[in-house]
């Protein structure tokens, strides 16, 4: 395995700061890891423009590419937007696991008014309600399951 | 290169004291989902001013060599210099002015955004692609809650008159003209206003009829903003926005 990629595998392992065990590979903003000299680049997409989370990932990104002994240079690249459409099956399942229910594909935004019918992630009910177009985060909606009682975040597609 | 800087500018200052405005609702809204759904919304317009103010210190660092970042222009301008529409500073007063004043400017905020991917200028280009995505889902939430409130309690249905009629005069701003977007537009850089309108009034219009809530008419607009002619509650504002800024200049975490 070549030195970038090891620090690839390294740099898309780091867990997103606001979602428990989901990796920013996951999520699919690690845009492009290159080493030239003694420095190591790394491209990243934010989620949302004002998404907190962003700097901590910057902080934690170029710790890891210092713990490979390299100078770090990590920027945003926020062309092309970001899409929940990158984020990995392996993604959707640990969102799925955490208790979020994952987003479905993102159509051309704001077409439709009509919220999405979201599958309950404990009971799998799909006799779920919207609470809020927002979560603790600006990517998640708030839901109640109607069968099992329980509310729970939907990661909206964006 | 100046009426980039401008323009640019004015579309930051709109996003940040609307983000400032929504921030003061923070813990004040009527249920907590709310108060997580208005910060989530200033958040993303800090952001959206973020991209904006960097490319404003990008331009103009082109055109007198001085390095500015993005806090210069949210922290060390004068009211004055602030060219937002009047109607993102308008003060929250209750639940239903701050939704409504929301709906009215995400109304307009997402078909323009939404058009503005299609800028010839690569950076706005870009911030557009972004914001156009978050915008959608701040008009959901706005429009869902305007209809609501409307078709909710009478008390509901009357403050929601009331604000719809109040905000309704700072609508005309959002949409005016002048040189410095005229000779955007004749680039491809920023797009017609007068085809904006019509979008936004499409939205609106069919929201106020959903809602059960009557557009005004005959309403005479108010304007100034764009020439830094600002309200008064605005220097209380930009004085609470400025205030640790201005206090220790240079403050980091
Ligand atoms: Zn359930």
């Amino acid at each position: 395995m070549t030195v970038a990629a090891s620090l690839g595998d390294l740099v898309r392992d780091i867990e997103d700061p606001e979602l428990p065990h989901v990796t920013i590979g996951d999520l699919g903003i690690v845009r492009s890891v290159t080493i030239h000299g003694a420095t190591a680049t790394v491209l990243l997409t934010p989620t949302y423009t004002g998404c907190p989370a962003t700097e901590q990932i910057r902080e934690d990104v170029a710790d890891a590419v210092r713990s490979a002994g390299l100078e770090p240079d990590v920027r945003l690249v926020i062309s092309p937007a970001w899409s929940t459409d990158w984020i990995t099956e392996r993604g959707h399942q640990r969102l799925l696991a955490a208790g979020i229910a994952p987003p479905p594909p993102a159509d051309e935004p704001g077409v439709t008014f009509v919220d999405p019918p979201v599958a309950c992630p404990r009971c799998s009910s799909r006799r779920t309600r919207l609470i809020s177009h927002f979560g603790g985060t600006a990517c998640k909606a708030t839901y109640v399951c109607n069968a099992c009682s329980e509310p729970f975040e939907f990661f909206k597609a964006l | 290169m100046k009426p980039l800087l401008t323009y640019t500018l004015r579309q930051g200052d709109r996003a940040l004291i609307l983000a400032q405005r929504l921030l003061e609702t923070i813990t004040h809204a009527p249920e907590i989902e709310e108060d997580m759904a208005l910060s989530n919304l200033a958040l993303d317009l800090i952001g959206q001013a973020r991209a904006l103010y960097t490319y404003v210190a990008e331009i103009e660092g082109d055109i007198d060599g001085a390095v500015r970042d993005e806090n210069h222009y949210a922290y060390c301008r004068e009211q004055h210099e602030f060219q937002n529409p009047l109607l993102v500073e308008q003060p929250n007063g209750d639940f239903a002015q701050i939704i409504v004043r929301q709906f009215l400017h995400d109304a307009y905020a997402f078909p323009y955004w939404r058009v503005m991917q299609h800028s010839t200028d690569e950076t706005l280009a870009a911030i557009a692609a972004k914001s156009v995505k978050e915008t959608a889902y701040h008009l959901r939430h706005s429009r869902s809650w305007l209809v609501r409130l409307g078709d909710g309690t009478d008390e509901s249905h009357r403050r929601a008159q009331a604000a719809v009629d109040q905000m309704w005069r700072y609508t005309g701003e959002l949409f005016e003209t002048d040189e410095v977007e005229q000779a955007l537009v004749s680039a491809s850089i920023a797009f017609d206003p007068d085809e904006l309108r019509n979008t936004w009034l499409h939205t609106v219009a069919g929201t106020l009829t959903e809602a059960t809530l009557e557009m005004p008419d005959d309403v005479v607009m108010q304007n100034g903003g764009r020439s830094g002619r600002h309200s008064e509650s605005f220097s209380r504002l930009i004085g609470e926005l400025q205030v640790l800024a201005r206090a220790h200049p240079g403050a980091t975490w």
